[in-house]
């Protein structure tokens, strides 16, 4: 596939990897956290932990949306789709998480859950099902949140009064500086995420390189892009001077996507959120701003209390934070495989059990 | 309490393990333990083979096929891999209560044109109605039997190291385009599903340097592999480059988060042939329309982990196992 086979050449892959090999020769351990899920998977799909040497060590983040949201929002979800007249709309992954007692897979077999592709269409499902009332789940960091505002915009312009948003979106750059402080987990240069920073652009890295002296690269999605980037970040290393790189300049620019912003911050407004594992990030996560507040599904809608269990014996928080790896985990692939997940992480196909599950077990 | 969930239909690890826990417990015999795609059976002094289908899909109708087309094809097909070439099919036809009149006509003609096109007969048929609710709109079951042809000698003990494996065309059509239909994603891509009636097709390459058959339907490539590496003991190694695999499905899978080696096929078959004989085997596949995407994808290893390999396009080596749970689209 063009564009995509040119990043997947086994040959440059392999000049990278020496050049990796060569450059990191004699160097103090390192570790280096890939942020984003996508990065996760494509590190394990393509076995490029494998061809690093033993003193580069790659952590993977919270970059999966879909492990960072905490239980508790998953068992709201499935609260409201319990209700008549109410659909809810989601993302596919989510649909696995376990909640305490139920999930939204099994909601959706009741025919009260669906899955869209893209926020606009469960916002056009609502304005031809005026009867009934729309909830989409509201999930993912700033690369999907311009089309969930952009649904809500909508929403707004037609006057819909049974559309609503349940938020549970988050921000990177405050779990980054969060982890960034972390003397445990010790990172010593950021993968930065390449889609989010579609979106931001660079300087909230800069921030963060600055303050806490972390090499910063943004990097693409492919092998050959990893792997050039864990080639700058060693060289950034070596040189002992932090800086923002940017790998994935064919598609990041260094001001992000200001209209996507623009949009972003017309219809939310930023919160404390909580994340999985981790626990709340002050300033984190978005909310429906002043403006928007008719589609906000927690302000507007009667929705019943509902009990969260605590999560026994797994240590996705550990995990998410780079600190311990899923086979440091008792239920790792066997009370938690993609069959029957127990937390989070076994779930998405980004989560990095899964990721762990699916390529090496 | 515990429930069937859609995860026990979709030919990965519950299913096999349901399967195994309750109906081989219950059901086991000599034919059935095999977990073929047909049962062969000696009748006097001819074999033949037997199997059976049902056919529940959604939409009904998808570009490249409708629940009608399936429904032969399946049952066809499966007969087809089995080295058998099928005559007589029934067909039991069940509706809820309301169902359109003019769809059921519609999806008896697809029938009728599927039976044409892979010269079979609908021989014995059965029709029920439930009430509304019963069931979502149409199910369909068809059988069939077939005589197994002399030329060919279809099991799965044939099989050897050093063994190539054939794919007859690109994998994931089907599931690409139900996919696109099902979930009402608006991607303009021109993905139809490859379902088709294999035994004229079969009939064109069979030979006895062809160990064993199979159609990777639900789960896939992978997972039909994983089942051959299970029955036949054996370790199974595949490169990923050289899995023909259509652009716009390529495409698509990369956008969702979907894995093209997991997707059901209607119209493809894997073989197992001898590997002096692989090469024209290939050949013949290709003179065919069926066929003419056919790949030699990788072999059949000494080892016995029962494990498949799969070596990336980008060199590393990783393990491919069945399906677990439903593919779904990933948020970003």
């Amino acid at each position: 596939m063009k564009y995509i086979d040119e990043f997947r050449n086994i040959s440059i892959a392999t000049k990278i990897t020496e050049l990796i090999q060569r450059e990191a020769r004699g160097l103090k351990p390192v570790n280096f956290m890939e942020v984003c899920g996508t990065h996760t998977m494509a590190v394990e799909r393509f076995g490029i932990r494998k061809t690093l040497p033993d003193n580069v060590r790659l952590i993977s983040g919270p970059g999966c949306p879909v492990c960072v949201t905490p239980k508790d929002y998953i068992d709201k979800a499935i609260a409201m789709a319990d209700i008549e007249n109410i659909i809810v709309f989601s993302f596919g992954d989510m649909l696995k998480v376990p909640g305490t007692s139920s999930s939204l897979l099994k909601q959706r077999s009741k025919g009260k859950v669906k899955i869209v592709y893209s926020p606009l269409d469960s916002v056009q499902f609502a304005e031809k099902n005026q009867d009934k009332k729309i909830i989409f789940l509201g999930i993912g960091f700033e690369t999907t949140v311009p089309t969930v505002a952009a649904s809500v915009k909508y929403a707004k312009k037609k006057k819909l009064k049974n559309f609503f948003i349940y938020s549970g979106h988050k921000i990177m750059p405050p779990a980054m500086e969060l982890l960034a402080k972390d003397k445990e987990v010790n990172i010593k240069g950021f993968l930065c995420p390449a889609h989010v920073s579609a979106i931001i652009g660079v300087k909230y890295y800069r921030i963060i390189c600055r303050r806490y002296n972390i090499p910063c690269v943004i990097s693409g999605f492919e092998p050959l892009d990893i792997l050039q980037s864990i080639l700058m970040l060693i060289r950034q290393v070596k040189s002992k001077k932090a800086k923002v790189e940017n790998q994935y300049s064919r598609v990041v620019k260094a001001s992000g996507n200001i209209m996507a912003l623009r949009l972003i911050y017309e219809v939310f407004s930023i919160s404390d959120s909580d994340w999985r594992g981790i626990g709340v990030i002050k300033n984190s996560g978005l909310v429906l701003s002043k403006g928007y507040r008719d589609f906000d599904a927690e302000k507007n809608m009667d929705l019943p209390d509902v009990k969260t269990s605590v999560d026994k014996g797994c240590i996705c928080g550990s995990v998410l934070k780079g600190i311990k790896t899923p086979l440091d985990c008792k239920l790792f692939s066997k009370r938690c495989n993609p069959d029957n997940p127990y937390g989070a992480c076994m779930v998405s196909s980004e989560g990095i059990c899964a990721a762990y599950y699916r390529y090496r077990k | 309490m515990k429930t069937i969930t859609l995860s026990h239909g979709n030919g990965g690890k519950l299913m096999h393990n349901l399967i195994k826990d309750l109906f081989l417990k219950y059901l086991g015999n000599p034919f059935l333990n095999k977990l073929g795609d047909a049962a062969l059976l000696n009748f006097r002094t001819r074999k033949l083979a037997y199997t059976t289908d049902s056919f529940v899909v959604k939409p009904l109708f998808f570009p490249g096929g409708d629940i009608g087309k399936l429904s032969v094809c399946g049952t066809v097909n499966d007969l087809a891999v089995s080295g058998a070439m099928s005559k007589y099919l029934s067909c039991g036809i069940i509706v809820e209560d309301g169902f359109n009149y003019a769809t059921l006509e519609k999806i008896t003609i697809s029938i009728r044109d599927t039976c044409k096109s892979a010269g079979v007969n609908i021989v014995a048929g059965d029709f029920k109605v439930v009430e509304k609710g019963a069931i979502d709109g149409i199910f369909i079951n068809t059988s069939g039997v077939g005589e197994v042809s002399n030329n060919s000698e279809i099991s799965v003990s044939r099989i050897t190291p050093g063994d190539k494996i054939i794919i007859s065309g690109t994998i994931g059509d089907h599931a690409a385009s139900i996919l696109l239909a099902r979930e009402d994603l608006k991607f303009k891509t021109g993905i139809k599903s490859d379902c088709s009636p294999l035994n004229k097709f079969v009939s064109s390459i069979i030979c006895r340097d062809i160990k064993f058959m199979r159609d990777p339907t639900r789960g896939g490539l992978a997972t039909t592999l994983n089942e051959i590496s299970l029955a036949s003991g054996y370790d199974i190694a595949i490169e990923e480059s050289g899995i023909p695999v259509k652009e716009s499905v390529s495409a698509l899978c990369e956008i969702l988060g979907f894995d093209p080696l997991y997707m059901a096929n209607e119209g493809k078959l894997i073989a197992i042939v001898s590997k002096d004989a692989a090469t024209n085997i290939l050949a013949k596949m290709r003179k065919h329309a069926l066929g003419k995407s056919a790949r030699i994808i990788g072999e059949v290893k000494k080892e016995k982990d029962k494990k498949v390999y799969l070596e990336t396009r980008s060199g590393g080596l990783r393990i491919l196992d069945m399906i677990a749970g439903e593919q779904l689209p990933r948020i970003c």
